[in-house]
């Protein structure tokens, strides 16, 4: 019982321990100090404010009794001091403190998602760390939302921890001329937490469904501390548009609903009014990027009543300009989707049937099923049973697998 | 901090951009060591025994090798990567970063 207290009293602190982390990060200079002492100090919130009530300024009272526990750790430690002490140093020489930063709280959480997300990190651990550092998951929790032993999790988090500490990866938000080539890393992390999410909505999929809400939640940070970023805006709008359409995703018995046969009374209204202005936000004011793009086919699906009334022409247009900016067989894909919607199911099976052979779709269930949708609409039957059944053969997860055996089984 | 640029492969760069970059290293007052071994052909390898008999054979003659290394003394891994990227052994070659090690 004890142990689900803990865990719900955990989710409490998820968004306070970020902030305090990232705070302690940037005040210390060290990772493994900041994780240990943010942990003290939130146990010892959990013992205190129960008796003593919750303080004026929990932030506050977090942030004190942790650098607390920081130098006394620091005064027993002698050479481990001196060490930071030197690092404090060098990182002051490259990064002047901000001015002022000693007043309040100030949130340096955006220094701790570039060093999450720095290059230098392997890719697959930059979203653990994400959810670990800044979503403020425990390594357990982590875990689960990667379907890995808590070892593995664990292992991989020490190990690049000590890379971030070993190669003094630092803590600082990049230039605004480095900013371009590191910004879209860090919406990788955060977008691959999102997608992850939804990878497999089969198994414990409640938990796999709160990845999406947390990579929603760090979306929204992100937001905040970089408003003009279009980009940023962009990947909040695209995840807040399809995570909007959660709840008609999946039929009665578990399987997959496909985007033109939803019932589109059950998206999120909310969570589309809100998407839907960041949209515009992010295709206004310059070149659009990849995220500003796809959420903006997002949006042309969450404002048409049906696929029939849906604007295929400018999704198809929107289509190319995703091809341009990031070429890759997979929009190709979806492009001759869109395609197929907007001239027919011949001029999209043509441009499938040119990506057959394509290496990078090899493996991929959504190749043979999107010509098995097109191959059932032109009456070529078969064929289309044939297709089914070799994506049935790659897809990994139930609610596909079922939506696909349905799929064959309606088949005349 | 210490880092150690390894740079690999016969890389491009005219001399001139060589000289530039050790110039520019120099002038940062990031230098602490810097050397480029001569042509690989003169290479010498030497392996000693569990028996303590020296073995000294000719080569090896990878042209893919180590092409020259800098030890610079810069803040941290974004500014020792910047001056990575900087070296003309970066261009159609790899220069890999990695910390000294601080034995204290």
């Amino acid at each position: 019982m004890t142990g689900d207290v803990g865990a719900s009293v955990e989710a409490i602190f998820r968004e306070e321990r970020g902030r305090l982390l990232a705070a302690l990060v940037r005040r210390f200079g060290d990772l493994d100090l900041a994780e240990e002492v943010t942990s003290e100090a939130i146990e010892a919130a959990l013992l205190k404010w129960p008796v003593d009530g919750v303080p004026a300024s929990p932030g506050a009272w977090l942030m004190t009794t942790a650098r607390r526990r920081a130098v006394d750790r620091l005064r027993r430690d002698k050479a481990y001091a001196a060490r930071l002490a030197l690092l404090q140093v060098e990182a002051d020489r490259a990064a002047p403190a901000d001015p002022g930063a000693d007043g309040g709280l100030p949130d340096e959480r955006l220094r701790l998602f570039f060093t999450c997300a720095h290059p230098a990190l392997p890719e697959v651990d930059r979203g653990a760390l994400t959810l670990r550092y800044l979503a403020g998951l425990t390594t357990v929790e982590v875990a689960r939302a990667y379907l890995v032993p808590v070892e593995t999790m664990a292992k991989r988090l020490v190990r690049a921890k000590k890379k971030i500490s070993g190669a003094r990866i630092p803590f600082r938000v990049p230039e605004p001329r480095e900013l371009p080539g590191r910004l879209p890393g860090v919406l990788r992390a955060v977008y691959s937490i999102f997608t992850e999410g939804y990878a497999a909505s089969a198994g414990p999929d409640l938990l796999r469904h709160d990845l999406a809400e947390e990579a929603l939640r760090l979306g929204r940070i992100l937001h905040r501390l970089l408003p003009a970023e279009r980009e940023v805006t962009g990947l909040l709008a695209l995840m807040l548009l399809t995570h909007a359409r959660r709840a008609a995703r999946t039929g009665p018995e578990g399987e997959l609903v496909l985007l033109e046969d939803q019932d589109r009374s059950r998206w999120d209204r909310a969570m589309i009014d809100e998407g839907e202005p960041l949209v515009v936000r992010a295709l206004t004011g310059g070149p659009p990027g990849p995220y500003g793009v796809q959420a903006a086919i997002a949006a042309l699906h969450s404002t048409a009543a049906d696929a029939a009334s849906t604007d295929w022409p400018q999704i198809v247009h929107l289509y190319d300009v995703l091809r341009s900016l990031t070429p890759s067989p997979v929009v190709d894909l979806n492009r001759a989707v869109a395609i197929a919607m907007r001239d027919g199911p011949q001029a999209g099976l043509t441009l499938l049937d040119a990506l057959a052979g394509e290496p990078r779709l090899r493996g991929l269930h959504v190749y043979p099923a999107a010509r098995a949708e097109l191959l059932r609409r032109l009456g070529r039957l078969p064929e289309a049973a044939e297709a089914f059944r070799e994506a049935l053969g790659l897809a990994g997860s139930e609610p596909e697998r079922r939506h696909l055996r349905a799929r064959l089984d309606e088949l005349p | 901090m210490k880092y150690l640029l390894l740079i690999h492969g016969s890389g491009g760069g005219a001399v001139q951009d060589w000289l530039d970059y050790a110039r520019a290293v120099r002038e940062a007052g990031i230098l602490v060591a810097g050397e480029a071994p001569a042509d690989p052909s003169l290479a010498t390898s030497v392996t000693v025994g569990a028996g303590g008999e020296r073995v000294v054979t000719d080569g090896p003659e990878d042209r893919e090798a180590l092409s020259g290394f800098y030890v610079i003394d810069v803040p941290d891994l974004d500014a020792a990567t910047d001056w990575a990227a900087r070296c003309p052994g970066a261009r159609g070659g790899t220069v890999v970063v990695r910390p000294v090690a601080e034995y204290a």
